[in-house]
């Protein structure tokens, strides 16, 4: 308990002195994961959208893979990231290992499952309603794909929330994939994990509590500018 | 607007990665930094030689296979039979040792199994298979699990037979210690790491001082007829300033707690 | 495009027959009205008119391309359907979807929205609409492309006497104004009110196309007699 006290005054601490490896280190893990966020909505909302308004013959597995995908254990997608970078792998030429680029790649990867089934299923709800209508209309797919993400963008900013929370406390694939090195890929989970192994404990609790500071104020942040769109005109 | 999502995802994502040509990477084992001798040693070597040194810490197992596959230029570690096996596949010139620390075994301060006043390690851990009192092994093929491995050997016990008290975590050295404090257990570490820990809990040095305890850490520079893109100008020069006098004087000059925990000896 | 023939339609669900066989022909003038109890088949038989379902044998037949028929027509379902929009925006859709430019799409959408009197809700959410006015928003983003046939699914049935007049009107001027109408209605005085031609419908076969005032006049069957005579049909 006591620990969990003085890591909360140490994070307060942290914070308010603008400790400049701190700030380092949490610029970082905003870097990342939003930058992974960002390729993987632009992957996921289209792809999710082409899914709904689809008629194909697989079209019931392949919810069911992306479903079961959102399962995918991080440490493993590191360690098929570790490979594929590898010197000694058939990307390694591309010298992204142990750099953000990889740790961006592997985030990449496993939150876009996640974000791809969360915005399929609101926007099948979405195309339940708007489906007739939109053939109606003689709407073309890509039509219907952008009416249906525009209409249904609340949700999708849940969704990518959702993303969100997931990359930010990832550690195992950015471990692999990253090295945890001082100054280049350095973030607050990988550091909350070395301050553990050093028993540095209210430095790690510290570190965490920065980190759900974070979370918490891109939450807060995100819905109050969803609230600007009310009754909008955007 | 499409347009530009994709392009600030691609230029965000390509951004500062730019490898530099003064970049070196060395996977180095956990103990070496988890020490703080890193943190001590590293940044004189980056100003002398205008090198910029990423370090990757990770257990030895791991820092061999990144040197086998070319992902770092050099590895430093600490486990003399793997050592010699990946320079005699070729995967490393040589091995140059730099210094040495010890290990110790670490145990509650009651001392339950009562090894304080064994004669001998080997007499130390005698009486450990005997007592079978909590004991927390590495479990991961580090350098230092693989010193535990062969101390049992020495004294012909099998670890399995051990029972439930012997725990095998499969982490590297400061979560094993952490568990070991939970566990009010021993456990076989380097002293450095130790010294270094600030969760010490209630674990004292229970056994030290034994010529087996011998930890040597040796420096490998990966063969750049494995891997053409090792930066092995500047890893020599790297090599030659960890066995020189300047590294010698920080070595030694280290100090945790009024002790000093890394010995240089190369030649 | 005129005269739309259908040619022994048939229209079955899991094996069951729905409607048909029809045989139909459909001209230019006049406002069509397909009458019929609850459950005759009439949304079915307008659903497959449009294309919005398939026929299970037969055809269906404009005398252009049924491709280019189809960005000639509109459709008006049963429980309007808004976008999740405002007011404005739902009416701008049709025309966005034909490229329109945006100014000129808000020009035709204020002109429509001045029709319906809705001006003071422009910037409405769509769904917060009573279901009146959800209904003659509805009817104007069908007309504002202009088609050359609208189709009406039971479009007043659950709106209230204000309600039903506003949107009658507007399909009588329509009418006038070159647009083909055929829309589905179990209220016989609104049939009274605005068919040319009625279609009577009776358990998913059609008993008779012709005038009004013949239909009224002289019912082609003993259900159409119960049906005028205001009984149940079962």
């Amino acid at each position: 308990m006591n620990e969990i006290l003085q890591g909360l005054a140490q994070a307060f601490l942290l914070i308010v002195s603008l400790d400049s490896e701190l700030i380092a280190i949490s610029l970082r893990s905003l870097y990342v994961t939003l930058t992974a966020l960002l390729i993987s909505t632009i992957i996921a909302f289209p792809l999710a959208a082409l899914i709904v308004v689809t008629r194909f013959r697989f079209r019931r597995l392949v919810i069911t893979i992306l479903n079961a995908l959102m399962g995918l254990p991080p440490v493993v997608v590191g360690l098929l990231v570790y490979i594929l970078f590898s010197r000694s792998g058939p990307l390694g030429v591309l010298g992204l290992l142990y750099t953000t680029s990889a740790m961006i790649i592997a985030q990449a990867i496993i939150i876009t499952p996640l974000i791809t089934s969360v915005a399929h299923q609101s926007m099948q709800g979405l195309w339940a309603d708007y489906r007739d209508l939109l053939i109606s209309i003689n709407t073309s797919k890509p039509q219907r794909i952008g009416t249906l993400m525009w209409d249904s963008r609340r949700a999708l900013i849940t969704a990518c929330l959702a993303g969100f929370g997931r990359g930010i406390g990832e550690v195992g694939a950015i471990m692999i994939v990253g090295g945890n090195i001082d100054n280049a890929t350095r973030v607050l989970t990988t550091a909350i994990s070395l301050e553990t192994s050093r028993g540095d404990f209210s430095l790690a609790l510290a570190l965490g509590f920065v980190l759900i500071s974070l979370a918490l104020s891109v939450s807060f942040a995100t819905h109050w500018f969803g609230k600007t769109e009310r009754g909008g005109l955007w | 607007m499409i347009r530009i999502l994709f392009a600030s995802a691609v230029l965000l994502f390509v951004q500062i990665n730019t490898a530099t040509a003064n970049q070196v990477r060395l996977a180095v084992t956990s103990s070496f930094h988890n020490s703080g001798l890193s943190d001590h040693l590293i940044p004189h070597v980056e100003t002398d030689l205008k090198i910029e040194i990423q370090l990757v810490v990770v257990g030895t197992g791991q820092a061999i296979k990144l040197g086998k596959n070319g992902d770092v230029d050099a590895i430093l570690v600490h486990s003399k039979p793997d050592e010699e096996e990946f320079v005699k596949t070729g995967f490393a010139k040589h091995r140059r040792q730099i210094m040495f620390n010890e290990y110790v075994i670490l145990g509650p301060s009651t001392d339950p199994a009562k090894i304080r006043l064994a004669n001998s390690l080997l007499d130390a851990f005698r009486t450990l298979s005997k007592v079978k009192t909590n004991f927390v092994s590495r479990g991961d093929l580090s350098g230092t699990h693989k010193k535990e491995i062969e101390i049992w050997k020495k004294i012909n016990f099998k670890p399995e037979k051990y029972g439930k008290n012997y725990l095998s975590v499969g982490s590297n050295m400061g979560k094993a210690i952490n568990i070991a404090v939970a566990f009010n257990a021993y456990i076989l570490s380097d002293k450095a790491t130790w010294l270094n820990h600030k969760n010490k809990g209630n674990l004292i040095i229970q056994f030290e001082g034994d010529q087996l305890l011998h930890n040597q850490y040796s420096f490998l520079p990966i063969s750049k007829k494995r891997h053409s893109h090792i930066k092995s100008k500047l890893v020599e020069k790297i090599e030659d300033w960890l066995v020189s006098e300047k590294s010698k004087n920080l070595i030694n000059s280290y100090i945790i707690e009024n002790k000093q925990v890394f010995t240089f000896n190369a030649n | 495009m005129f005269p739309l023939e259908v040619s022994s339609v048939e229209i079955n669900i899991k094996g069951k027959r729905i409607v048909g066989p029809i045989n139909l022909l459909l001209k230019q003038e006049g406002i069509s009205v397909l009458l019929g109890a609850n459950g005759s088949g009439k949304t079915t038989l307008l659903e497959t008119l449009h294309g919005l379902r398939k026929l299970s044998k037969g055809k269906v037949r404009w005398s252009i391309p049924n491709k280019l028929a189809a960005k000639e027509q509109s459709f008006v379902f049963q429980t309007p359907v808004m976008l999740r929009r405002s007011v404005l925006e739902n009416l701008m859709y049709p025309l966005r979807v034909r490229r329109f430019s945006k100014p000129n799409a808000i020009k035709e959408a204020m002109h429509w929205v001045k029709k319906i009197s809705l001006e003071k809700k422009i910037n409405q959410q769509a769904t917060l609409l009573s279901g009146g006015e959800m209904q003659a928003v509805a009817e104007a983003r069908a007309l504002i492309t202009k088609p050359k046939m609208l189709f009406l699914d039971e479009p007043t049935a659950s709106l209230d006497g204000l309600a039903k007049k506003t949107i009658e009107d507007i399909l009588v001027l329509a009418a006038k104004n070159d647009t083909k109408i055929i829309m589905s209605t179990h209220d016989l005085g609104q049939a009274k009110r605005l068919a040319d031609d009625i279609i009577y419908l009776h358990k998913g076969l059609m008993e008779s196309h012709c005038l009004k005032d013949e239909f009224l006049n002289s019912p082609p069957s003993d259900a159409a007699k119960q049906f005028i005579a205001g009984d149940i049909i079962i």
